[in-house]
């Protein structure tokens, strides 16, 4: 690997999510690759869901970033393969739920692999542990909570409300 | 080969129409949790809806971009289903912003991402790769879409009295539109010629399971089926359209290339 390629990695290793500012945008998956180019560099970004409204905040960082680092690369979105919270590391994983947030709980399977068989029926409640007191004894509120990202559930154990990171 | 852009157009104008309906409930929700459900959904749906435009643009190449298809078309130029357009109430209503019902809401959600789960699903497969990315992506949310909208139908239909007369009314009223979704368009024809489409036809015993089986779950009656079937997505719709259009645009045309 190039010194360049290195240099953009730690220069954009400290870029948090804008929403969820204790995780990285390496450590969500959203940061995919630098690479060397015939054309120069290339950062290469995925966005999380289509409608995502922090995806335009994060490629400003992402770009100001660079120019503040003297580095001319250029930053190009990158739809397949979808993002997949399966992406997230286990270390961002544990950030979020010291943050109040409850990770995804299962896998997706890599993506692109959503069963739709499983809609028929209403499944009973995912086993959602609290991120307060980590009991699973937790029902949901709403299928969509503060982001389209998350949805809002409640502790019947410490009666906290918190959001979940779904799944995707 | 032909071209995909009138299909790319069909899927994105489905995706903005409704994304514009639904969000109307911004700020006036029936229930805060709902509020914020409706506007999440509604951001996915635009989402969807810029990704597909901006490939239509790219395809069609010269001045064409994602905001110019969105705000500089016409109604007759929408190749959107009927029943996206349709004001949140029952029929014969004078203005969008009657009593808004959210039966209607509901049941319109179902009965397009019960179609939608299908149609992306597919569309994974298609010859073009672009379509084929964005497909991947809006299967994963229109899931959760269904999840969401089924499980309000069944929690109205088993409901109360009134919840129940009002998701039945709901059912009865919106039912009819989607006969639209089995007839095949010329762009759909096209693009699945090219294998670029998917042919809905092909999706309605899958549609149909998901639709009994949910009604049968919310204690809800389907229709029989006689009358008219609407042709949203070959541009002729009905007088809804062009006031969600007009709200949704008149600020671009009021101020062509504003920024802030």
């Amino acid at each position: 690997m190039s010194s360049v390629v290195d240099k953009v990695w730690a220069t954009l290793e400290h870029l948090t999510d804008p929403e969820i500012p204790v995780v990285t945008l390496r450590e969500l998956g959203i940061l995919r690759d630098v690479r060397e180019t015939a054309e120069g560099i290339e950062v290469v970004i995925t966005p999380t869901y289509s409608g995502c409204p922090a995806m335009g905040q994060i490629e400003d960082d992402v770009r100001a970033s660079l120019e503040q680092a003297g580095i001319a690369a250029r930053v190009i979105t990158q739809l397949a393969p979808a993002w997949t919270t399966d992406w997230m590391s286990d270390e961002a994983k544990e950030k979020l739920r010291a943050y109040g947030i409850a990770p995804p709980h299962r896998s997706c399977g890599g993506g692109g692999d959503v069963s739709v068989l499983k809609f028929v029926r209403r499944q009973p409640t995912e086993p959602v542990a609290c991120p307060q007191c980590g009991s699973t004894h937790t029902v949901v509120t709403s299928e969509f909570g503060s982001t389209a990202c998350k949805a809002l559930y409640k502790c019947l154990d410490c009666q906290e409300p918190f959001d979940y990171f779904k799944p995707y | 080969m032909s071209t995909p852009i009138d299909y790319l157009l069909h899927l994105a104008d489905n995706a903005v129409v409704l994304g514009q309906r639904n969000a109307e409930w911004c700020g006036h929700g029936p229930i805060l949790e709902e509020d914020m459900a409706l506007a999440n959904v509604s951001l996915d749906l635009i989402g969807q809806a810029r990704l597909l435009y901006q490939r239509a643009a790219e395809l069609m190449g010269g001045d064409a971009t994602e905001d110019k298809l969105a705000y500089f078309r016409g109604p007759h130029e929408f190749r959107n289903y009927t029943l996206l357009e349709l004001p949140h109430h029952g029929p014969l209503v004078g203005y969008a912003a009657a009593d808004r019902d959210y039966a209607t809401t509901i049941v319109r959600n179902f009965l397009y991402s019960a179609l939608m789960v299908h149609v992306w699903d597919g569309l994974q497969q298609s010859a073009d790769a672009s379509l084929a990315a964005i497909a991947a992506k809006s299967l994963k949310e229109t899931s959760y879409h269904l999840h969401h909208s089924r499980d309000w139908l069944v929690r109205m239909g088993d409901g109360t009295e009134e919840s129940h007369a009002r998701a039945q009314a709901a059912v009865n009223h919106l039912m009819p539109y989607t006969e639209e979704f089995w007839t095949t368009s010329p762009a759909e024809g096209a693009a699945v010629a090219a294998k670029i489409g998917i042919d809905v036809w092909a999706l309605r015993p899958a549609w149909d399971a998901l639709v009994n089986d949910a009604l049968a779950e919310a204690t809800l009656t389907r229709p029989n089926f006689h009358g008219y079937v609407t042709e949203g997505k070959i541009g002729l719709h009905s007088e809804h359209l062009s006031y969600l259009l007009g709200e949704m645009q008149g600020l671009a045309r009021a101020h062509p290339g504003a920024t802030w």
